[in-house]
């Protein structure tokens, strides 16, 4: 659709950007799309939301994912990154009431959006019953999967009674209900590298028989 | 991912000339293909236009008895509704097996429709790929090819088309609503909405500079058996190696589409009338164009024994 290609740079151009990336040049290695890079100047854009409850007003730049507002603008670092392309849930936080990538979408796309991290669930002293049941049932090795994991249980638990169906859903007009397949396949966007799933999966089903 | 100006549409017909007006203007809604794309450099809008504030996300009733869907609203939510469950099976069992929970939370209807390939050379800036850089050749044909297309390829791309959603709408006969940068709207059917990649692969839809989805309709119902048959590499949240999106009647007639074959949904109505006779005889017509390479030859065996079970599946609940 757009053509970049037709996008031609002076020597004086390329070299005044060149300043702002001096190291970079130096190596020489960069290829050309990189170096015209700057012929492209960053844009600041303001975006206040909710995060845990507590107003956020952040200026930052438009190309600022919201995953890297929460861990680099707000220091809220219990979100992770792992793929940051929406490969491994990771990065999963529930905003306005649905879990979500945080890496594949912009922070400046949630103006006045109300965003729950891992931090806002519970406290150390204060567990949400989904982290204390992850903590119980060993849901979990290195635990870099865990906030994801965690984030992306207690919105299962919502998305089924909310009657939202699955793949696995036998019949589309019965209500969606909780059963070991139903929450593997509705857990499948959580990937664990240290393979703890059958704990995991201990984990949820106990919290959800608690709310039965 | 280099630096873009921002701003949010106000209403579809300013968001159209917007992007017409404005050089390397992109609209961006859910943002999961475009940002992915955009973090390797194989997008770089100079400008985004965020659609997520337009009204877009409503699924209503037509007066021919169909449905409207808004091209905002979310994959989770056209899925779930219960009118699209009863009626429009097909189109919840296809969205439902694409991507993740998270993913389609997110992720819209015309985002959905617009997703772009998922070749591993147009994610890969490092090599020839006429559809991301036309011209600079294709790494596919003669590369690795095991996930690409069988049919409706050409000399310059063999990409297929790999959204799950679109496969069920092609069967379900649906129609893509715009509005244009000089405001004017129009209704495209899904049969014709992808293009065929020719001599010019990167031109993926028959949208203009700045056409805007604003929505999907549905005719009204067909009934029949709805069934979705996604094959992949894995059980959840893969890519479709094949798939078959299939409506069969209780008299064995039907409508068949296959996703993952082809750089559109694959479909062919003239091969219908076959379908009674099995899904080897009706296979052999719908893809009797083929021209898989080394790597994807399997895709034809796959797709016939898919239908087989579609239809076998069809057969013990109608019977
Ligand atoms: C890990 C992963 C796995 C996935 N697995 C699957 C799968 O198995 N099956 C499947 O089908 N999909 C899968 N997807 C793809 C996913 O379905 C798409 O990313 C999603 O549907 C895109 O919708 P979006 O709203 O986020 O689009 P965006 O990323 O916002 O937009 C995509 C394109 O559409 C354009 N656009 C958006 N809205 C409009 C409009 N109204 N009018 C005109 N242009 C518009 C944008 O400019 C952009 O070019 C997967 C994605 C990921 C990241
Ligand atoms: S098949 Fe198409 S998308 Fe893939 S490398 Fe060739 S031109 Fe590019
Ligand atoms: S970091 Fe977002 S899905 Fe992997
Ligand atoms: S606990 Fe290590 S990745 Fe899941």
């Amino acid at each position: 659709m757009n053509d970049f290609s037709k996008w031609k740079f002076t020597r004086r151009e390329v070299l005044k950007l060149g300043a702002a990336s001096a190291g970079a040049l130096a190596a020489g290695s960069l290829p050309a799309a990189q170096i015209t890079d700057g012929g492209r100047k960053p844009v600041n854009a303001s975006v206040a939301m909710d995060v845990n409850g507590t107003p956020q007003n952040v200026t930052l730049d438009t190309r600022t994912t919201l995953l890297d507002a929460l861990r680099e603008h707000m220091h809220l670092t219990g979100t992770k990154k792992g793929c940051d392309h929406g490969q491994c849930g990771a990065c999963t936080v529930i905003v306005d009431g649905r879990r979500i990538n945080s890496c594949l979408t912009l922070a400046v796309m949630h103006q006045g959006a109300k965003v729950t991290t891992i931090e806002g669930l519970g406290t150390p002293t204060n567990l949400h019953p989904m982290q204390a049941s992850f903590v119980k049932h060993d849901g979990y090795q290195c635990g870099y999967c865990t906030p994801g994991q965690i984030c992306s249980a207690v919105a299962v638990l919502d998305e089924i009674r909310n009657d939202i169906p699955s793949h696995v859903s036998a019949d589309l007009t019965v209500k969606a209900q909780f059963t070991t397949t139903e929450l593997r396949e509705r857990m499948s966007g959580n990937i664990c590298r240290c393979g703890a799933y059958s704990n995991i999966v201990e984990a949820i089903t106990e919290v959800a028989g608690s709310h039965a | 991912m280099k630096p873009f100006s921002y701003e949010r549409a106000t209403s579809p017909a300013a968001a159209a000339a917007a992007a017409a007006r404005t050089e390397g203007a992109k609209f961006i809604a859910g943002g999961t293909n475009l940002l992915d794309l955009m973090k390797i450099g194989v997008e770089e809008p100079m400008h985004l236009i965020d659609l997520n504030g337009l009204a877009l996300d409503t699924i209503e009733a037509t007066s021919d008895g169909g449905l409207r869907i808004g091209a905002l609203v979310r994959n989770t939510d056209l899925a779930a509704d219960q009118r699209v469950r009863r009626d429009y099976g097909l189109l919840s069992r296809a969205l439902l097996a694409g991507a993740s929970g998270q993913l389609r939370n997110k992720a819209t209807t015309a985002g959905n429709l617009l997703q772009r390939t998922r070749c591993p050379y147009f994610y890969d800036t490092n090599q020839p790929c006429n559809k991301r850089l036309p011209g600079s050749g294709c790494a596919a044909i003669g590369g690795s090819s095991r996930s690409l297309a069988v049919i409706g390829g050409s000399a310059s791309c063999i990409a297929v088309q790999p959204s799950d959603m679109a496969v069920a709408m092609r069967v379900l006969d649906a129609v893509v609503e715009t509005v244009r940068a000089d405001g004017q709207t129009r209704r495209i059917p899904i049969a014709d909405f992808h293009r065929l990649p020719g001599a010019r692969p990167h031109v993926e839809t028959v949208l203009e500079r700045g056409e805007l989805i604003t929505g999907v309709t549905l005719p009204k119902p067909v009934g029949g058996m709805h069934i979705y048959h996604k094959v992949r590499d894995r059980a959840s949240y893969a890519f479709a190696l094949v798939s078959v999106a299939a409506i069969v009647q209780k008299d064995g007639s039907g409508r068949v589409a296959l996703g993952g074959v082809a750089p559109k949904p694959w479909r062919d109505e003239a091969a219908e009338p076959y379908l009674p006779q099995g899904a080897k005889i009706f296979t052999a017509h719908l893809l009797a164009n083929a021209t898989p390479t080394g790597e994807n030859a399997f895709k034809v065996v796959l797709a016939e024994r898919t239908l087989h079970a579609v239809l076998a599946e069809a057969k013990g609940d109608a019977s």
